[in-house]
């Protein structure tokens, strides 16, 4: 087994005991979600009016499951901080969702997209998981048509597909660059039916703040009133999170800008484990910043590597505009140190190549963050009109944003952060280590390992909600007895006075420095240090900042206004209170894992060829770290994972 | 769903239509162009007055008698009367309801001013209060000749001359003309795209024949008054 | 660039409002409208001043959080949302006036937030088609053909944003309504609720105090998402034959 980490001194954190059973069924692995669903206990239809299920967040993993319980009978009610629940992160995905329907019959199967899912979270998922969302993935395309999703279709009137991040089978439903929107759309419109057919209570603009355990069990949250700045606490007999992922941490990311950590941190703080935090994805093709005003990257589709190639000048520094910089004096440096894969390697290692040329002082565009992905060559080879009919949107995008015109000006692309693998531990039921609390979608650890496959997230988001949590839920409220929560229990005040306490603290601060710059200095640090290449130095480096940096929050903050009234700034700072702790974490993960997989890539552990080492031997689990207060050493779960079917190999693109 | 659908229809689709704002538009849409059929009809009617007097008078004579021995001297025109009355009634209560709706729905304007399309919604406002005023003139004029100076029965032809021989008579019919134009010129396309006749094809081609409609209405219209005071008719 | 900003500044629902001037500078012109306001706000925190309330999510366009008229204009000049325009598109010295949906249906929430529930509640009343979680058959069992399927997507593109209803006169919710109608009605699989989807959701709008459309067309001008005037004449369409056909 795991030898101990030798890296770091234990006074940093504390192990504790591993965690034997993920409570997958044992037997062939095609079987086990049968099997599941079959021992599941089932709620008598007549009682399920009876229980109230909690369920925050409505986007895809959100908005399908508050539909499908509230369709089963329960009572849901739901919770999203927007003034819509059709307005959920997931309405800016982009590409499109796997399925392993195999509609091109070109040897797609269950099993291939199992085996490339868990290839491709380099051997740092758990099998049964991933097996069973390959299988699940089938009938969410089925679903989705069914409720008039509008996904792109051939003359014949069937179904298009496409294949997306460097897969060699043509997996991916999509509807042009928006189908996060229309699935959400689907979803939200389920709901849309459950909230007028009274089935499902929804609360917009309502922030949860914290979790409700009674008991050991979860059995509510607590939540503010956006508008009014009420707080108030909402019981039921299990709670599920479906949050989203926590990339914002970085301040800069393709993510929406309110995505946030804190319905995860505090459930964690409530007992619920954290694994692998510092699993996050980088995309390699954003949009650079353009001053120190940005508030946002934007993503566009990888699609743009298939014809666009990626140059910076050989000179360092060189400042010429890129049409006077001849061809002998430019460095096509992916085609140059990956010849068989060239522009088309996965999203880590162009982002890292990208990364390693700016800072040898070659990048291009505003503070030389930023390569070229040029164009002329597709053009000269296919013709404008050949190359507007397949990214013409695209290009208006970045004109849009940029005001450069990439037909005459070559792109300019720069990585940034994308998607968080890491998230709450679940099981193989979806529950946390806080009974009655479920995680589904980007919230959990997801089934993803240490890097998501392209068009993935979407696939699990509607394969937890839709299809996985409603029946381990069902089991779960019909196993225990849930005695119902008097509104007078003392947890209740308990945790509503914390909630308070805390708002009033950042207010009472008053200081001189707003939410978004310690949000941007944050941010920063760890994409300087915990980002795309990290190493123990720099990891140190930020573990011994964070702490200064979040007593000075506390000294400096400033809020205006109350917390009796819709007070943006206030949930700023209050979300960057559990980023503070949250940043703590993924430093202390990424340094304690001292190997390279996927999206983690530790400098100390790669190939002569400069490849992501992976260290099986030590590091073949999946870390879930348990909470014991603020600045104090985490303790350790290991949940090692067993490979039956896929056999861990090193990947190499060389 | 489908009983869902039916317990809907039966109680009374009028009523539910009447109800709502899509449906009263429906109405107003079509009691609109009835209206604008009649205009037509007597727009080709009046210009008659070229061809001189008896031709004219002949004309309104006929008028009275369309229908004999089936229908009784002047039941035609009854009954014309009467599906007009209906339809400008029609028209100008859902026009009023309606036009309250929307005011109440938008109740304080941006600070900012911007001339916005709302200008033809506007103009279809006081324009049809003008037509309806007009109208009412109008009939006083020359149907029931209470103001008219000539005030011969059966004789329209003298009766529009004298009534085109003062000015302020004049004004009022060439005013009310270019509101008629106006309103038919929104009114129309508008009315296609209230009973869903329009779609992204037809669009064009519908504005286009609006604005012929409205043109020539005008026009036809606008001819007598000039002709008159010009003495190409007298 | 130094722009002059009038924002119309609302403590809360019932508070009255009025337009406020505020001077911003060192504006980039690739800031987008709302990494300008973010400056603005930065200013007003450190000043000790309440920072101006916008809805904004995505910042991509896509959400359809972000609302405010300005200059006028729902989103502004260019046929965008707010979070996709850039300050490249105004003048140094600029004036410019900042004010949120207009509409009864729309409350003020403070400052430039509005209250746009009224748009889920008329999707709640008929914008989706009945489809219980794993009562679907195959999704080739029944082929789109390749124009409905096009057809619905360019309607199914509506991102909620409400810049229709500002934009309208009569504060109408004609154009957001009928793209989710042409969108589930022009699909097979939306045929069995046809006829109750309309109607339902006509009522539905009606109910929510929106206006009548008087075909001004201002809401087409204004859809960022570019969903077509005729739409409405094919909702009305829809209509009429459910309750009389
Ligand atoms: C630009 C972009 C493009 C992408 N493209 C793709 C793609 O092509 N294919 C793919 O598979 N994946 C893609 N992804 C990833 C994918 O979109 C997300 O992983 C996925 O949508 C997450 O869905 P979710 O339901 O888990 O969470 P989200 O969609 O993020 O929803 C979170 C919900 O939780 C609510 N919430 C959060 N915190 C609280 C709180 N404290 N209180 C109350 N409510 C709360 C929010 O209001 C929201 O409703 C993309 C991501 C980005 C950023
Ligand atoms: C009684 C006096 C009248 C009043 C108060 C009136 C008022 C209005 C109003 C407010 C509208 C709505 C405009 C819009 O929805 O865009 C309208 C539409 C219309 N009017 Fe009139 N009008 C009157 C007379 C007439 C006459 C005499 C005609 C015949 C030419 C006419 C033909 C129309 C038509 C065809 C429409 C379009 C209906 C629609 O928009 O669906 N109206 N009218
Ligand atoms: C210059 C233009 C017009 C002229 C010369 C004109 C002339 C006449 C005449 C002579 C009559 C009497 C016919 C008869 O009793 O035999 C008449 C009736 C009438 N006209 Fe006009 N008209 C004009 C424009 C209009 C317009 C614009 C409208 C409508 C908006 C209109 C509506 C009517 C109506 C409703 C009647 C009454 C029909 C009846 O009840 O007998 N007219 N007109
Ligand atoms: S129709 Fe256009 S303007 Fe109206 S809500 Fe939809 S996208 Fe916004
Ligand atoms: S602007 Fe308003 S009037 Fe009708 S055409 Fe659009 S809803
Ligand atoms: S912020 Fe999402 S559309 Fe503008």
């Amino acid at each position: 087994m795991s030898t101990v980490n030798t890296e770091i001194p234990y006074a940093e954190y504390g192990v504790g005991a591993p965690i034997a059973d993920a409570k997958a069924p044992a037997g062939p692995i095609e079987q086990r979600w049968d099997q599941r669903r079959f021992e599941a206990k089932l709620v008598n239809p007549a009682n399920r009016r009876k229980h109230t299920v909690i369920v925050v967040g409505t986007g895809l993993a959100g908005g399908a499951a508050g539909a499908t319980l509230a369709e089963q009978g329960y009572h849901v009610v739901q919770f999203c901080f927007q003034d819509s629940p059709r307005r959920a992160h997931s309405i800016a995905a982009q590409g499109g969702i796997n399925a392993a329907k195999n509609y091109r019959n070109d040897g797609d199967s269950i099993r291939r997209l199992f085996y490339d899912t868990v290839k491709g979270g380099d051997f740092r998922a758990r099998e049964s998981n991933v097996h069973r969302l390959a299988q699940v993935s089938v009938e969410i395309i089925d679903q989705c048509v069914a409720q008039g999703v509008p996904f792109a279709r051939e003359y014949g009137g069937l179904l298009d597909t496409r294949s997306f991040g460097g897969v060699q089978v043509s997996r991916t439903f999509y509807a042009r660059g928006q189908t996060g929107q229309q699935l959400l759309l689907g979803a939200y419109q389920a709901l849309s039916r459950q909230i007028a057919a009274g089935n499902v209570e929804m609360h917009p603009r309502t922030e949860m703040l914290d979790l409700l355990v009674v008991d050991g069990r979860a059995r509510g949250i607590v939540a503010r009133d956006l508008v009014t700045g009420e707080i108030s606490t909402y019981t039921a007999d299990a709670v599920v999170l479906a949050t989203g992922g926590y990339g914002n941490v970085f301040y800069l990311s393709t993510n929406a800008k309110n995505s946030n950590a804190t319905a995860v941190w505090r459930a964690h703080r409530r007992g619920a484990y954290f694994a692998n935090p510092c699993f996050t994805q980088i995309h390699p093709t954003c949009i650079p910043r353009s001053g120190d005003h940005q508030s946002k990257l934007t993503l566009m589709s990888e699609s743009l590597r298939n014809d666009g190639r990626i140059w910076v000048p050989k000179a360092k520094g060189d400042t010429r505009p890129p049409a006077e910089i001849p061809e002998a004096e430019r460095d096509y440096y992916l085609e140059r140190i990956y010849p068989a894969f060239g522009n088309l390697v996965p999203r880590d290692i162009a982002s890292r190549a990208a990364k390693n040329v700016c800072d040898e002082g070659r990048g291009v565009g505003p503070g030389g963050q930023g390569v070229y992905l040029d164009f002329a060559d597709a053009i000269r080879r296919m013709g404008r009109d050949a190359v507007a009919a397949k990214y013409g949107n695209l290009f208006e995008m970045y004109e849009r944003i940029t005001a450069e015109d990439p037909y005459r000006v070559p792109m300019r692309i720069y990585p940034a952060i994308h998607y968080t693998m890491g998230g709450l531990w679940v099981d193989y039921d979806l529950q946390t280590t806080v009974p009655g609390l479920f995680a589904i979608g980007e919230a959990n650890f997801s089934d993803h390992g240490a890097n998501r496959l392209g068009a993935s997230a979407l696939m699990q988001g509607l394969a937890d909600g839709y299809f996985v949590l409603p029946p381990t839920l069902n089991d779960y409220l019909a196993r225990n007895p849930l005695p119902a929560v008097p509104a007078d229990h003392g947890e209740i005040a308990a945790a509503e006075a914390e909630v308070t306490d805390r708002l009033n603290l950042i207010l009472a601060v008053n200081g001189d420095r707003t939410p978004d710059s310690f949000h941007r200095e944050l941010g920063e640090l760890l994409w300087d240090e915990c980002g795309m290449a990290r190493d123990a130095a720099g990891l140190r480096r930020a573990l011994d900042r964070i702490p200064k940096l979040r007593d000075e929050f506390w000294r400096r903050i400033k809020v205006p206004g109350t917390g009796q009234e819709l007070n943006q700034s206030l949930e700023k700072a209050n979300r960057l209170v559990d980023y503070f702790e949250l940043a703590e974490l993924m430093c202390l993960d990424a340094l304690h894992r001292a190997e390279s997989c996927g999206g983690h890539f530790r400098t100390e552990s790669q190939t002569e060829d400069g490849e992501a080492a992976r260290r099986d031997e030590d590091y073949s689990y999946a870390a879930a770290w348990e909470f014991t207060g603020t600045g104090t050493a985490p303790v350790l779960h290991r949940e090692e994972l067993e490979f039956e079917h896929v056999h861990p190999t090193q990947r190499s693109y060389a | 769903m489908t009983t869902a659908t039916r317990t809907a229809r039966h109680p009374s689709t009028l009523v539910t239509l009447w109800r709502s704002t899509v449906g009263k538009k429906a109405v107003m849409a079509v009691s609109g162009l009835v209206m604008l059929l009649y205009l037509v009809a007597h727009m080709l009617g009046n210009l008659k007055i070229f061809f001189g007097p008896d031709e004219l008078n002949g004309y309104a004579h006929w008028l009275r008698t369309l229908g004999e021995p089936f229908l009784r001297y002047e039941w035609f025109l009854w009954i014309a009367r009467a599906g007009l009355l209906a339809a400008v009634v029609l028209h100008g209560v859902s026009a009023y309801q309606l036009s309250r709706r929307d005011i109440a729905a938008r109740p304080s304007k941006y600070v900012h001013k911007r001339r916005r399309a709302s200008y033809a919604t506007r103009t279809m406002r006081w324009g049809g209060v003008i037509l309806g005023l007009f109208i009412v003139w109008h009939i006083l004029d020359l149907t029931t000749l209470t103001v008219n100076p000539n005030a011969e029965h059966g004789k329209p032809y003298q009766n529009i001359v004298a009534s085109f021989s003062n000015w302020y008579s004049c004004v009022i019919y060439v005013v009310a003309m270019l509101a008629v134009g106006l309103h038919v010129r929104h009114g129309f396309w508008s009315a296609a795209q209230t009973l869903g006749a329009s779609n992204a094809r037809r669009e064009k081609a519908l504005k286009l024949a609006a604005n012929g409609l409205a043109l020539v209405l005008t026009v036809g219209f606008l001819s007598v008054p000039v002709a008159v005071m010009t003495g190409v008719v007298s | 660039m130094n722009l002059t900003l009038r924002i119309w500044r609302q403590a809360g629902p019932d508070a009255p409002g009025s337009m406020t001037t505020y001077k911003v500078s060192g504006i980039s012109p690739d800031m987008s409208f709302l990494e300008m306001l973010d400056t603005l706000n930065e200013e007003l925190i450190t000043r000790g001043d309440t920072p101006v309330a916008f809805d904004h999510d995505c910042r991509e366009g896509i959400c359809g959080a972000c609302g405010m008229v300005i200059n006028g204009q729902a989103h502004g000049p260019e046929r965008t949302t707010t979070c996709q325009l850039h300050m490249r598109h105004f003048k140094d010295g600029d004036t410019i006036d900042i004010e949120p949906w207009r509409a009864s249906a729309f409350p003020v929430v403070k400052d430039l937030v509005v209250d746009r529930s009224a748009f889920d509640r008329i999707i709640g009343s008929g914008g989706y088609i009945t489809a219980p979680t794993g009562s679907a058959p195959d999704a080739h069992a029944t082929p789109v053909p390749k124009e409905a399927a096009d057809t619905a997507f360019e309607h199914a593109e509506c991102i909620g944003c409400g810049a229709c209803v500002a934009a309208c006169p009569n504060g109408s919710a004609m154009l957001f309504t009928s793209a989710k109608v042409v969108h589930l009605n022009v699909l097979p699989q939306g045929a069995p609720e046809r006829k109750s989807r309309v109607r339902n959701m006509v009522a539905a709008m009606d109910a929510e105090g929106f206006g009548g459309c008087t075909n001004t067309g201002e809401c087409a001008t204004a859809c960022p998402k570019g969903i077509p005037l005729p739409s409405i004449a094919a909702m009305n369409r829809e209509f009429l034959r459910s309750s009389l056909g």
